[in-house]
């Protein structure tokens, strides 16, 4: 049991300080590199409480997809690199008061969820959330989602692929002038319309259309 | 006292896989280079050891007394941890593997999301070095190998789908011991093809080895790379394919089971039959090498997003639909 203690408490004091270092760090991709160990130390955390699936699926989502296009956007826009520390700097506090605004606001939300979980356990609906130890997490996952939520999870898959649809068409943009390669027409094409024998004046020459 | 005796037993295990699997990336550079000239009608390496066995070894002493370069303007902390990452993710994924009935360091349950995970971070070495270069070449061939990675990746995701469907568990031993009767290679055939296509794209190799084109990109995010950093990067590719290779021997052509289950086959231990399947895949990447020009990029990304990712969705209802019509889904 030490062992475990020892690992939650290192996998936790690197996520707690990662986390911290996001925001402080002054080099952008420095932060986005600080994001990834804080995703990655939080799903060691969901793996050593048995949440294997969900570790891993963490791993798979955040970290190799969703980082790295934040990796992608930050290493392209080329942000200057801060002078100021942030919490010193005049000209850049008046964000202060909103971002503490905000996190006082989730801080709030948390205790409320946290101690309604822990201390009224009668006003979330558990019944009809069995969990079974005997199956594996993937498997206990699958029949709670599939079967009690299955609602729930369509929209919520609805609801991404009307976000991906959109982000499609909003930043879709026809440009005029671009020479594209249309492969059916490349196969397609015959000798006889590819090669054109051309009877060539002498000092006259030949225009050839494009 | 019993943490110590675990310890020394689990490090025991882990030296007992790595140090074979380290040899075998050695000797498999040697044998692409020997598929690939021999492709060419040359000799390739000849000349260091018995038909050039030990020309890895010749390669790895030169790379060691290399002066390791540090570019000035590089970012330095990023730009060594680099290497490292790359080498140690493809080393750990090898964690999983299984060589045999309950031969395998970590038997865990989702290892095949495990595997899944540790590939898909293996952008990360490559982004790090490019990024951390500070120079135009590697920065647009690490830009490059993220959006070719993270795009193969999709189909490679769905492609496994495929096969879990037939199985029913996430884990590599119960994968290997579904395909008792008959290897998933047969009735998901065209998966097998989209999925070793893919591999190539996601091990950076020839026709998809873009991040690297040596005619645009110079070598791409390892151009500012000297001595044993390069060493590592390099190690950690082929570390990789052996690994898609191993990957694509469990899901598709029965892992440590024997094709036959008669007399003379029974008696070859499970491992050497992964061996030799992974070796096979290996000399089809080499062939490949061989003899196929690159690809332009649009067209990679053509490929990976307009045909593989629909053929492989498209599949996944075709199998979906069979099992369910046919009552063969695996519900345990």
């Amino acid at each position: 049991m030490i062992a475990h203690a020892i690992f939650f408490y290192v996998f936790s004091i690197i996520a707690v300080v990662s986390a911290v270092m996001v925001t402080v760090s002054k080099n952008t991709v420095h932060s986005v590199f600080f994001l990834i160990l804080d995703f990655i130390s939080i799903s060691c955390l969901f793996i050593m409480i048995g949440a294997e699936f969900l570790g891993m699926i963490m791993l798979i989502v955040y970290v190799g997809a969703v980082a790295v296009l934040f990796l992608f956007v930050v290493m392209m826009l080329n942000v200057t690199q801060q002078k100021n520390q942030w919490f010193i700097s005049k000209e850049n506090s008046n964000h202060i008061p909103i971002g503490l605004l905000i996190s006082v606001i989730i801080f709030f939300e948390l205790i409320i969820v946290i101690g309604g979980w822990k201390y009224k356990p009668e006003l979330f609906d558990q019944g009809n959330l069995s969990i079974v130890n005997d199956v594996s997490n993937t498997h206990s996952l699958g029949m709670v989602l599939y079967t009690d939520y299955i609602h729930i999870f369509q929209i919520s898959g609805m609801i991404l692929l009307i976000a991906m649809i959109g982000a499609i068409v909003l930043t879709f943009r026809q440009r005029e002038g671009v020479k594209k390669q249309s492969y059916l027409k490349q196969i397609s094409r015959e000798r006889a319309e590819g090669v054109e024998v051309v009877e060539v004046a002498s000092n006259r020459g030949v225009k050839i259309d494009d | 006292m019993e943490y110590l005796d675990l310890i020394f037993q689990e490090t025991y295990k882990i030296l007992f896989l790595l140090v074979p699997v380290l040899v075998s990336v050695a000797m498999i550079v040697w044998l692409d280079r020997r598929v690939w000239a021999f492709v060419q009608k040359r000799q390739g390496p000849n000349v260091v050891g018995p038909f050039g066995l030990l020309q890895s070894l010749a390669d790895a002493l030169k790379y060691i007394f290399k002066e390791i370069i540090i570019p000035a303007s590089s970012n330095k902390i990023i730009f060594i941890l680099a290497p490292i990452i790359t080498m140690t993710l493809a080393l750990i994924a090898w964690a999983v593997i299984p060589f045999g009935v309950d031969q395998v360091l970590a038997d865990i349950n989702v290892g095949i999301l495990y595997i899944f995970a540790v590939s898909s971070l293996g952008v990360y070495g490559i982004i790090m070095g490019g990024w951390a270069s500070n120079s135009k070449y590697p920065f647009l061939g690490s830009i490059r190998s993220a959006a070719q990675m993270v795009s193969y990746e999709v189909s490679i995701g769905i492609i496994i789908i495929n096969v879990l469907l037939c199985v029913g568990s996430l884990n590599l031993s119960d994968i290997v011991l579904a395909q008792k009767d008959m290897w998933f290679v047969i009735p998901l055939f065209p998966m097998f093809v989209i999925f070793f296509i893919s591999a190539l794209a996601e091990t950076n190799r020839p026709p998809f080895d873009l991040p690297e084109a040596e005619a645009e990109l110079v070598a791409g995010y390892q151009t500012e790379y000297s001595g044993m950093m390069y060493a590592m990067f390099w190690l950690g590719e082929y570390a990789n394919i052996l690994l898609m290779c191993a990957l694509g021997s469990i899901l598709f052509l029965g892992g440590w089971l024997s094709p036959i289950e008669v007399y003379p086959f029974n008696l070859i231990p499970g491992a050497l039959w992964l061996i030799f399947k992974i070796l096979f895949l290996f000399i089809l990447f080499a062939l490949v090498k061989a003899i196929v020009p690159r690809y332009r990029y649009d067209q990679l990304m053509r490929l990976g997003w307009k045909i593989f990712l629909p053929l492989s969705l498209t599949y996944v209802v075709l199998t979906a639909s069979y099992l369910f019509y046919f009552n063969l889904l695996p519900i345990n």
